[in-house]
């Protein structure tokens, strides 16, 4: 039975790879992000194993700790990673228990992160082989490790299952992820310069992770090479107790999910009508209220309202000195403008129910377009002002105000004759915006960097004689970037309306049809 | 049993005669790919009738009531609704229909009673109206309770429901309804049925799809039978069936019946 499954995952990966080439690639970049990262760890313990003979035990620590975390987390926040021999699938067939977990378990073990767990516990295991008695101790401790990780995922998923199976939960934990993930590169890049390692803390630090289940499994090696028996002694007791305690919370919460499988819970509850009963009673204001609810209510509206406030943590980052923030308003407003550029195919075929009503095209680009802009014009204002005060340059602030609502209103535009024209396969509500969508044509990819260069086209007028005020300190010139930006994009924007509109009177139909095309 | 409320009625005069029918389709064609899913079909509905389109999976239902109320263009041929062209004049038609897609999604994450009071104010009826009918429909759909639940979180058959009362919010004169008993229960069916008729009698036009012939024969008066993309037969439910009944008559025109006798070792006898 344990063999079956394990059959079945290599199955699953096998049919897996031949459903689509771009699952080849990922495995083939896997690998090789894989291959890159087993390179640092293996080079890195070898390193370490002849280097300082104080550095060896805490570095281990560190590292397998690290390893177990990542086994614990990852798979919760990225929901969906790999359920693919998940407990619950079982429920129908007569498995024995036993054979069903130790089956799941090492069946966690076939694939990228299980061979880079293996291969990575026995380097951190192997440290310790100046000493043979402290090599075996080593990697006993590192196997037990890579059990505490892996047993512990496991654990940690099926536990959690009825819990993150909840929508919102789902959804709050699948945004709150994405940000920091996004960032984290640009953090470390930021801070590497600056912050020095302190060997003090380090040890510190792994002296306490030593005595937790992270880490005491990778201080065995270490202690036995001193011959602390009695530290190894506790370290040994305190890993095969949480292995202990591991399988059998696991366990009973397996049971638990077969006798009851986990299923959608209480329902999202919202008293009264909402938006719907503050905007105006017509077409333009249903469609406006619609899809500002969503704009709350969607994760997937909601994250890029999320990622409005990392613009200009982005832009401090990546420019240290601070005058570059002068860009934040542009920038986050290009970025709004263009967000509802995909807002046929967000809408998926629920967009039936515009089709099968009497609306006309620019009633519903106008209704989406006011919709987005009640968060994009106080957002961009905001932004504007704060990054001319945080850069002295309230004197010529007319001038930024121009070319941020200039580019918002172009953006707003493009967008708005964009999406009546192209849909492309997207998330659908509900679905983890970890999964990446596959077969996005080229045609989606042509539209959208044509899109933006068009954007990027029509902006120019205000950029320029923005860039030009501000450069001379010209205050004439910063009132007319501000007439120009409001002026020129508002006409833009009225024209993106009707013209985006008569796009959507003719092509509503085949958008539908693409969109129900879609797998 | 909630007595179903008073559901507006069809606006204006049924058409003098009824020569006029509600909904004429002429000719529709409809390919996708190399698949032709609509080969030709022309029906006629009478007005104030209740029509049922019958057919097995994969005849061409979905395709074809899509083209009768604008979700989807057909290759060739005409769609008239009380005699005017849904394609050449569509948001001037749209107006007279009420639709239920199926397979399709719904705007989900709006509560229920958000939904109903979307479809309401898309069909340009004011704020007071729409807040009286949508209440009454949440009361005939036995949805009073989860008004203010999210659609996402609905069951299959109440999904189903809240649609329906989507598609009648208006008042349209023809209501064009894809599968809508499906996953819906007895009871709440049975309500559908009693709204359906009522609407029917006050001078409205039904026309549903169904592969439950029991439920067509019960509740329509007239019925198509389609396959692969032609209608089989049409008229009336008596003249359609004759002397048997509708699901003989049906899988008689459609053909494709399978003995079991394959399955001998399915027989528990055998071990």
């Amino acid at each position: 039975m344990v063999a079956h499954i394990l059959r079945l995952k290599l199955a699953l990966l096998r049919n897996g790879l031949r459903r689509s080439a771009w699952q080849v690639v990922a495995l083939v970049l896997g690998v090789v992000y894989g291959g890159v990262v087993l390179l640092l760890v293996v080079g890195g313990m070898a390193g370490l194993s002849v280097a300082d003979e104080s550095l060896r035990q805490p570095v281990a620590v560190l590292v397998g700790s690290v390893l177990v975390v990542a086994w614990w987390v990852v798979p919760l926040l990225a929901f969906g990673l790999d359920s693919t021999v998940d407990p619950s699938r079982f429920v129908t067939y007569a498995v024995p228990r036993r054979d069903l977990l130790v089956g799941i378990a090492l069946a966690g073990l076939v694939g990228i992160p299980g061979v880079m767990t293996v291969v990575s516990a026995v380097a951190v295991g192997g440290v310790q082989w100046h000493d043979p008695l402290g090599l075996v101790a080593g990697m006993v401790g590192a196997l037990a490790g890579a059990g505490v990780a892996v047993l512990g995922s496991r654990a940690a998923t099926t536990v959690a299952l009825p819990i993150v199976q909840r929508r919102r939960v789902r959804e709050v934990l699948a945004v709150a992820a994405l940000i920091p993930l996004a960032l984290v590169g640009l953090v470390v890049n930021r801070l590497a310069g600056s912050v020095h390692v302190d060997m003090d803390v380090l040890d510190r630090v792994a002296h306490v992770l030593g005595w937790t289940p992270l880490g005491a499994p990778w201080a065995i090696g270490g202690d036995v090479t001193a011959r602390a028996w009695g530290l190894a002694g506790a370290r040994l007791v305190i890993t095969v107790a949480s292995l202990a305690v591991i399988v059998i919370v696991w366990e009973s919460a397996v049971a638990r999910s077969l006798v009851n499988p986990p299923h959608s819970e209480p329902a999202g509850r919202r008293a009264g009508l909402g938006w719907f009963g503050r905007l105006p009673a017509t077409p333009v204001g249903a469609v406006a209220a619609r899809s500002l609810t969503y704009w709350i209510r969607d994760p997937r509206y909601a994250l890029s309202v999320a990622f409005v406030p990392v613009v200009p943590l982005v832009i401090w980052l990546l420019d240290r000195d601070g005058s570059n923030l002068v860009a934040v308003g542009p920038v986050t407003a290009f970025l709004m403008g263009w967000s509802i550029s995909a807002d046929v195919a967000y809408d998926g075929s629920a967009f039936w129910t515009h089709l099968a009503a009497p609306l006309r095209g620019w009633v519903d680009r106008a209704g989406r377009v006011i919709a987005a802009a009640t968060l994009g014009v106080p957002t961009a204002l905001v932004f504007t002002t704060a990054s001319a005060f945080v850069t002295h340059r309230v004197a010529v602030l007319p001038a930024l105000l121009g070319i941020s609502l200039g580019v918002l209103l172009t953006g707003y535009a493009a967008a708005s004759v964009v999406s009546a024209l192209v849909v492309y396969p997207v998330q659908q509500p509900g679905e983890s915006p970890f999964q990446t969508k596959q077969g996005a044509s080229a045609a989606a990819m042509i539209s959208q960097i044509a899109g933006w260069l068009a954007l990027v086209g029509l902006c120019l007028p205000e950029v320029v004689l923005g860039v030009v005020a501000i450069r001379t300190g010209s205050l004439p010139l910063a009132w007319a970037t501000l007439v120009v930006g409001l002026g020129f994009g508002g006409a833009l924007l009225a024209a993106g309306i009707v013209y985006g509109g008569r796009a959507l009177d003719r092509q509503g139909p085949a958008l539908l049809q693409r969109i129900l095309a879609f797998p | 049993m909630p007595t179903p409320p008073d559901l507006p009625d069809p606006t204006g005069p049924v058409d003098a005669g009824a020569a006029v029918p509600a909904l004429r389709l002429d000719g529709l064609w409809r390919r996708f790919g190399r698949k032709i899913a609509v080969a030709g079909i022309s029906l006629d509905v009478p007005a104030g009738s209740f029509y049922g389109l019958v057919g097995p999976n994969g005849a061409g239902k979905t395709t074809t009531l899509s083209m009768a109320t604008g979700l989807l263009e057909p290759d060739a041929g005409t769609v008239h609704v009380h005699g005017r062209d849904l394609w050449a004049e569509p948001v001037a038609v749209k107006r007279l229909l009420g639709v239920l897609p199926d397979g399709v999604r719904l705007f989900d994450r709006l509560t229920g009673e958000q939904l109903i009071t979307y479809a309401g104010l898309l069909h340009g009826l004011d704020r007071d109206t729409v807040a009286a009918r949508t209440a009454d429909l949440l009361t005939a759909m036995d949805l009073r309770a989860d008004a203010s639940t999210l659609v996402v979180d609905y069951s299959a058959g109440m999904t189903k429901k809240v649609a329906l009362a989507c598609a009648l919010v208006h008042a349209p004169r023809l209501l064009v309804l894809d599968e809508p008993f499906e996953a819906v229960d007895p009871v709440s069916a049975a309500n559908i049925r009693d709204i359906l008729h009522g609407y029917v009698a006050s001078g409205g036009t039904v026309i549903v799809s169904s592969h439950v012939m029991d439920l067509v024969q019960r509740m329509c008066d007239h019925v198509a039978v389609v396959a692969q993309g032609h209608v089989l037969a049409a008229g009336t439910v008596d003249e359609v069936r004759g002397e048997s009944s509708l699901e003989d008559r049906f899988v008689e025109l459609v053909g494709g019946r399978v003995t079991g006798e394959e399955l001998a070792w399915l027989r528990t006898s055998s071990d």
